[in-house]
């Protein structure tokens, strides 16, 4: 235990040391996107693991990037405050759209197909508001000279990587907790036999609002946070099906079952897109999901019991 | 004609009206694709906006870059897109047909992307348009473009065609006793891969007659599917999947939520109240979202 | 402490519950038997809330409770076992039985449904280590921790669901005396659906019998066993020359 606490302190010690250390600011910038994507993959696998597929999740990020941003640009409200209505805004998305699937037994495909429709409702919706968002155009938050605290955007990369470094950490928190908690054994109930679970005393609707919202919300301060990091949102990255689904690769791809899994997953993504980048600029764009897309089909093909199949028997192995 | 009895109805409202009955056709002949895949093969092909996509580039290329005849053309991007759907079962369905059922929507979804990437990469993220400017329809004070109405009415041809297909053929007889029954298959000692591909390759066929009439009226470009993909699962979700009635008035219902709200307001507003429209149903009619099978 | 009046229960067209009413009391044992398809499950799911009442009253201490979601009616001390046992695989056998403790009482406290797991696990003889699997139980272990998981609710009423399938006789007699214990010393009142009746009748204080829904006898043990009409709806007529028969025999002192 204590060999095991030893590592993790002296991990955790380089990482926070890291930007002092080694300025480079484009390597500093893949580390920021790797450590706010794996938030975001975690975000969901918070969800996913217990079998509640959301193939919607890029709908949440997108609510988060906007909601902040458009607060900032066309009221002034500062992120302090804009983010906590954008999360606020996301939780009520996964009531009014989890209530009635939980309450009606929508589970399954039937759930991941809502799912699907509202991510890509809200794409429209941000298309559709076009003249506040800006459409498929994109939409630029307004710059303030330097770094300010009070809007949440700073200049230099050290802060932002550490910044990340936080909520990444944050996210795996959350992830443990979760994970320690009666609200985890009764989610693997419910996932098992729904209604043994209501015959033990589970309220399964409320459960898995539980953590759909918490889920959600999570998603939505990754969208917020990429949206103050990079100063720059348009529809396609933050919010889609494209995105949802990206989400679900890496997560899958990295092991849901494992708190670390969405985080393998997102340096794998991530590593990828910006390899390709490098290695086709421009001619580049689309390689990397096309890689994504023929990856997940051969993943879930070849894999003999389906992703989640092999990852129980690997983990019942390893008890 | 007697226009006096047009003057007693808000004219923009019967146009319409009569704009969502013209673009029901084209989603019910898209829902009855999803419907019949999931009906027989039990499986949701998410990716099915995106074969229809192609199917749209497919005409794209044959007909305004390559200058075939659109009669040649059309019968061409149907078989396209239906030996994309041979293709999509044979290699990524077939395996995946005892899985769950969650790994094959991930496997389609897989698709999905890969699909829209290839797009890109192959055709550029621009939109592209037929440049056929059909006339336009006058009565009275509305107007109905020939593209839309020509769509209906293919779609229509399409659905009887199908509908004769599956009533007057043995592999379309053994194909709705088995969307009805899937236990049926193995006394009735029907070849499930032979009938599968055949589904398959109907469910693309007519994700390619889609893509021909879409085609007709809206540009295409690599995201397209992401217009209507959405709507066509709501709407085979909220009829019953696998419920071929079902899909075909959810499809009416929906193409007229989305031409009232695109008369009041911007389109995409119309799939905005149409997914409004979805959730509250959900809490109305649950019954409507289960399929006989479950 | 339970009333249930004129419950119905329609599948379709189908009744599978007509017009039943019955009286439960406190502290007592109460048998629900029946030929397959009298009912019997089809109760036992409409108390538990798994169903809602097409018509009729359930009165649990005072309170209706008819129509409630499950987890309501657990919370308010009604508990059940299934027939076929449906524990939870994932998690170790302690973990079922807490999780029963912590969200049939309603999440209190993590560690109050540890100790109403443990104690629940002490009755029905089963291991209290966190580290036993559900699958290195047999049959009766699996029975063992359905009725585990009920009793880690705190339930004043428990409904016991063909608690005997499966087990060998000697088995079926620990159970049946687990079910006793259960109401002497933890004071839970009981209704116990069962076909298997031999050991079932040795136990029960009251016996209600039910046949195509509707409820047809009511008595004690003896009087019951002894209802033609019964004795018909079970085994058909010639089963009365044999009911007089093994009569006969046990007074002659011959092992029956």
């Amino acid at each position: 235990m204590t060999a095991r606490k030893l590592l993790i302190g002296v991990t955790a010690l380089a990482l926070i040391a890291l930007p002092f250390v080694y300025k480079q600011p484009y390597h500093l910038h893949v580390l920021v996107l790797i450590l706010i994507w794996s938030f975001a993959y975690t975000s969901w696998s918070v969800m996913g693991r217990f079998g509640l597929v959301s193939l919607g999740h890029g709908g949440f990020m997108g609510v988060g990037a906007y909601v902040t941003a458009l607060l900032w640009n066309h009221l002034g409200v500062s992120p302090w405050i804009g983010i906590p209505l954008a999360l606020l805004a996301a939780g009520l998305l996964a009531i009014v759209v989890g209530y009635p699937c939980f309450r009606f037994r929508i589970i399954g495909h039937y759930f991941a197909l809502v799912t699907l429709a509202l991510s890509g409702i809200v794409l429209q919706v941000i298309t559709a508001t076009r003249d506040f968002t800006g459409g498929s155009l994109g939409y630029t938050p307004e710059r303030t000279k330097g770094s300010v605290l009070a809007a949440v955007q700073f200049v230099d990369k050290e802060t932002w990587y550490l910044i990340a470094l936080l909520v990444w950490a944050l996210g795996l928190l959350i992830w443990y907790l979760v994970d320690g908690s009666m609200l985890r054994h009764a989610m693997e109930a419910i996932s098992e036999d729904e209604d043994a679970a209501a015959a033990a005393g589970i309220n399964v609707t409320a459960e898995k609002l539980k953590i759909t919202v918490l889920s959600a919300v999570m998603t939505a301060f990754a969208g917020a946070l990429y949206c103050q990091y990079q100063m720059f949102i348009s529809p396609d990255t933050v919010s889609g099906i494209s995105v949802s689904l990206q989400m679900v690769f890496a997560a899958v791809v990295g092991g849901i079952y494992v708190a670390l899994g969405p985080t393998v997953g997102a340096v794998i993504t991530i590593l990828l897109a910006e390899a390709l980048r490098i290695g086709f600029g421009t001619a580049a764009v689309g390689w990397d999901n096309l890689i994504y897309g023929v990856l997940l089909v051969c993943f879930i093909v070849l894999l003999p019991q389906g992703i989640l199949g092999s990852l129980l028997v690997r983990r019942a192995a390893a008890k | 004609m007697n226009f006096a009895f047009f003057e007693v109805f808000d004219v923009y409202l019967l146009e319409a009206i009569v704009n969502g009955i013209l673009l029901g056709g084209v989603l019910a002949l898209m829902a009855l694709g999803l419907n019949l895949i999931f009906g027989v093969i039990d499986v949701v092909w998410i990716c099915y906006a995106e074969l229809i996509m192609i199917g749209m580039y497919g005409l794209y290329y044959t007909y305004a870059v390559y200058g075939l005849p659109m009669w040649i053309a059309s019968p061409m991007c149907i078989a396209l897109v239906a030996v994309l759907g041979l293709l999509l079962h044979y290699i990524v369905i077939r395996p995946l047909l005892d899985a769950a059922p969650i790994n094959q929507l991930l496997a389609t979804g897989g698709v999905l992307f890969f699909l829209q990437s290839f797009a890109t990469v192959a055709f550029g993220i621009d939109f592209r348009n037929l440049g056929i400017r059909l006339p336009v329809l006058a009565i009275g004070d509305m107007h109905f473009s020939y593209a839309r109405l020509l769509a209906f009415l293919a779609a229509l041809a399409g659905m009887v065609t199908i509908y004769l297909f599956m009533t007057r053929t043995y592999i379309g007889t053994a194909i709705r006793a088995i969307a009805q029954d899937r236990q049926i298959m193995v006394l009735m000692g029907v070849d499930s891969r032979r009938l599968y591909l055949v589904t398959s390759a109907l469910g693309g066929a007519l994700a390619g007659l889609a893509a021909c009439l879409l085609v007709l009226q809206y540009d295409v470009h690599p995201f397209v599917g992401l217009s209507f993909g959405p709507i066509t699962f709501m709407i085979v979700v909220l009829g019953g999947l696998g419920n071929f009635i079902g899909g075909f008035v959810a499809s009416f219902v929906f193409a007229e939520i989305i031409s009232l709200g695109g008369l009041y307001s911007d389109l995409e507003w119309g799939y905005v109240l149409a997914f409004a429209f979805f959730i509250l149903m959900m809490f109305a009619r649950p019954q409507g979202l289960l399929t006989r099978r479950s | 402490m339970l009333f249930v009046k004129g419950l119905v229960k329609r599948f379709g067209g189908f009744a599978a519950v007509n017009n039943v009413s019955f009286e439960v009391e406190r502290g007592e044992i109460l048998g629900l038997i029946g030929p397959n398809g009298s009912g019997k499950s089809t109760i036992f799911n409409v108390l538990s809330g798994t169903y809602r009442p097409t018509t009729g009253s359930i009165l649990f201490n005072g309170h209706e409770i008819a129509g409630l979601a499950p987890h309501q009616i657990i919370n308010r001390g009604i508990g059940r076992t299934f027939q076929i046992p449906r524990p939870f695989r994932r998690l170790s056998v302690f973990d079922n039985v807490a999780l029963a403790g912590y969200y049939g009482q309603g999440r209190h406290s993590r560690a109050k449904a540890q100790a109403s797991a443990e104690r629940a696990l002490a009755v029905v003889g089963l291991p209290t280590d966190a580290r036993a699997e559900v699958g290195s139980l047999g049959a009766a272990g699996l029975k063992k921790l359905e009725l585990a998981k009920a009793l880690a609710t705190e339930p004043k009423l428990l409904l016991a669901d063909e608690s005997l399938g499966g087990l060998d006789e000697h088995e079926m007699s620990r159970a049946a005396e687990m079910l006793r214990r259960i109401r002497d010393e933890m004071g839970i009142t009981i209704i116990w659906v069962e076909h298997i009746m031999g050991v079932l009748m040795r136990v029960v204080d009251r016996v209600i019998v039910l046949d195509h829904g509707e409820k047809i006898a009511e008595g004690s043990p003896g009087a019951v066993a002894n209802n033609p009409k019964v004795i018909e709806v079970y085994l058909g007529t010639e089963a009365q020359a044999q009911q007089e028969l093994a009569a006969a025999l046990h007074a002659e002192g011959a092992p029956s």
